[in-house]
């Protein structure tokens, strides 16, 4: 007779759900993973280092470097310049984002820089988003 | 788990390629370009329709293309597949291809691709792939920013400079100058590449691949029957790929990518090394790519690629001939350039180059690469004399 195998605790509603709902609260959430202790980000339904459904929101302590940096360059009339980064998190996980308050040429790789969440209501609803800025 | 490694060397090979449209065609969709790749390919090899029963490849318009195509040409295939691994596909699929004529499930392969992205958007057809939201919010201009990112990176750990990315441009635009059919063929300076438009940081618009229509075919055959067709045959030595990432974010370390997994693989297969490579064509997106990828599949070391290209290294006279057909970034962009390294250096191993043909060439490594450095393929093609 073979065991049968427990039941897979899946979460009832999607992981970006989740997410928005934290940063409706103002809170920048990431998910560890309970069982090979990794954080991970985009949010998941599984830890992509061990598969496992384990996984818990945490707050980030919004503590990141810049790994990577480029200037989308645009006519004034489409809205500018603006940067895209890629910012490694303290805690392991690295994520697209943006660096605000300083000039585009001065974002700097290996600069350190703290998560803040933008709202934007200029659009169709509002979007928020983590950002971040020097420190 | 075995790395496969043995596999499908020297069991089949390409006897017959063609392109058509290449740079603008208007008036004519994607998959019509890509029949009429086929028909010359067809041609080429001195083989019929109903001597072919594997069908593989892409169409930018159309997902359901291997039935479509199929149907088009009257081709009742055994065995069909299009993969979605975006512009390394094609040397997927002669991996796929290979497999399945060394097992007798088919004899004869059609590989082909066709995109009018040029004529009909006049923009990179790039729509088929859905862009994450989490990377989405931030507005990269899609792909190039991702692949920009990637070179930020190498300039900041490697010191690699935007002079040694434009030399790339420079370098696939004089081998374009040798070949009638490649798309852009003004003379580009360095000088040039520097002062033009910046899009997104490091790169200028000639750093980017061009915007063009076209399409391209070959006929795979197994080795024993390839010696009864009118073309020299050219043998599918080595095939292997790798994927660790869709997005760039999720790109473990931007300056490494799987060819370097890849890469090594193929030649393993083909019982070859870096050194013994008379041609290589790479799927040269971005300045960058041709940069990573000549580190990852071996041809200098690591962090070296920027000054490994300087002083004309991969141009036409240069030590090491890169990109004969002027490449992605001044022949042919479709959208899927992969299948154009394939065809390139089966007509180098073929000799049929002309004005840009490699002496004497015997081994040519060709590279497909998909998404934002994402998926990558390697393929090596030998003559006879290498089985």
């Amino acid at each position: 007779m073979i065991k049968p195998l427990p039941e897979l605790e899946l979460p009832n509603q999607s992981p970006d759900t989740t997410y928005q709902e934290y940063l409706e609260n103002n809170k920048f959430c990431i998910q560890h993973c309970n069982e090979c202790r990794n954080f991970l980000f985009y949010p998941r339904l599984c830890c992509p280092h061990c598969t496992s459904v384990d996984l818990e929101w945490r707050e980030a302590s919004g503590n990141g470097t810049v790994y990577a940096v480029s200037i989308v360059r645009q006519r004034p009339e489409k809205g500018g310049d603006h940067n895209v980064v890629l910012i490694d998190l303290d805690e392991g996980p690295r994520m697209m984002s943006r660096v605000n308050g300083m000039p585009n040429e001065d974002i700097k790789i290996g600069m350190k820089v703290k998560a803040s969440i933008s709202v934007d209501t200029t659009g169709d609803g509002t979007t928020r988003m983590v950002v971040f800025t020097g420190v | 788990m075995t790395n496969g490694t043995e596999g499908i060397r020297g069991a089949s090979a390409f006897i017959g390629a063609a392109t058509d449209g290449i740079g603008e065609a208007p008036g004519f969709s994607g998959q019509e370009l890509a029949i009429r790749a086929s028909l010359k390919a067809m041609q080429d090899a001195g083989v019929k329709a109903s001597d072919i029963d594997g069908v593989f490849g892409a169409l930018s318009a159309e997902s359901m293309c291997g039935v479509a195509i199929s149907e088009y040409l009257g081709i009742q295939p055994k065995y069909s597949n299009n993969n979605k691994i975006g512009g390394s596909t094609f040397l997927s699929l002669t991996h796929t291809a290979a497999m399945a004529i060394k097992n007798g499930l088919i004899e004869t392969a059609l590989i082909y691709y066709g995109s009018n992205q040029r004529s009909a958007f006049g923009r990179l057809a790039v729509s088929a792939t859905h862009q994450s939201d989490y990377e989405g919010l931030y507005k990269p201009r899609f792909p190039m920013t991702s692949y920009a990112l990637a070179a930020s990176r190498h300039m900041y750990e490697y010191g690699t400079t935007r002079e040694q990315l434009a030399q790339v441009a420079v370098a696939a635009r004089q081998w374009a100058q040798l070949n009638p059919d490649a798309f852009m063929r003004d003379p580009l300076t360095i000088e040039d590449v520097m002062a033009s438009r910046v899009i997104s940081d490091p790169f200028s618009v000639r750093d980017c691949c061009l915007v063009t229509d076209g399409a391209g075919a070959l006929i795979m055959t197994s080795a024993e029957r390839a010696k009864d067709f009118r073309q020299k045959p050219v043998y599918l030595l080595g095939a292997a790929g790798e994927h660790w990432h869709k997005q760039i974010s999720a790109m473990p370390d931007l300056t490494v990518t799987a060819a370097s997994k890849s890469g090594p693989r193929a030649l393993e297969m083909a019982r070859l090394k870096p050194s013994d490579v008379d041609v290589i064509e790479l799927y040269d997106a971005f300045t960058i790519n041709t940069i990573l990828f000549l580190e990852d599949l071996g041809f200098c070391p690591k962090g070296e690629g920027g000054r490994f290209v300087t002083d004309g290294h991969i141009a036409p006279g240069g030590g090491l001939p890169v990109n004969t057909n002027g490449g992605g970034l001044s022949c042919v962009h479709p959208g899927m350039y992969g299948i154009f390294t394939l065809i390139e250096g089966v007509q180098q191993l073929q000799g049929e180059c002309n004005g840009r043909q490699i002496e004497n060439a015997k081994v040519a490594l060709c590279h497909g690469s998909g998404g934002v450095l994402s998926s990558q393929v390697t393929n090596i093609l030998g003559t006879e004399e290498t089985l």
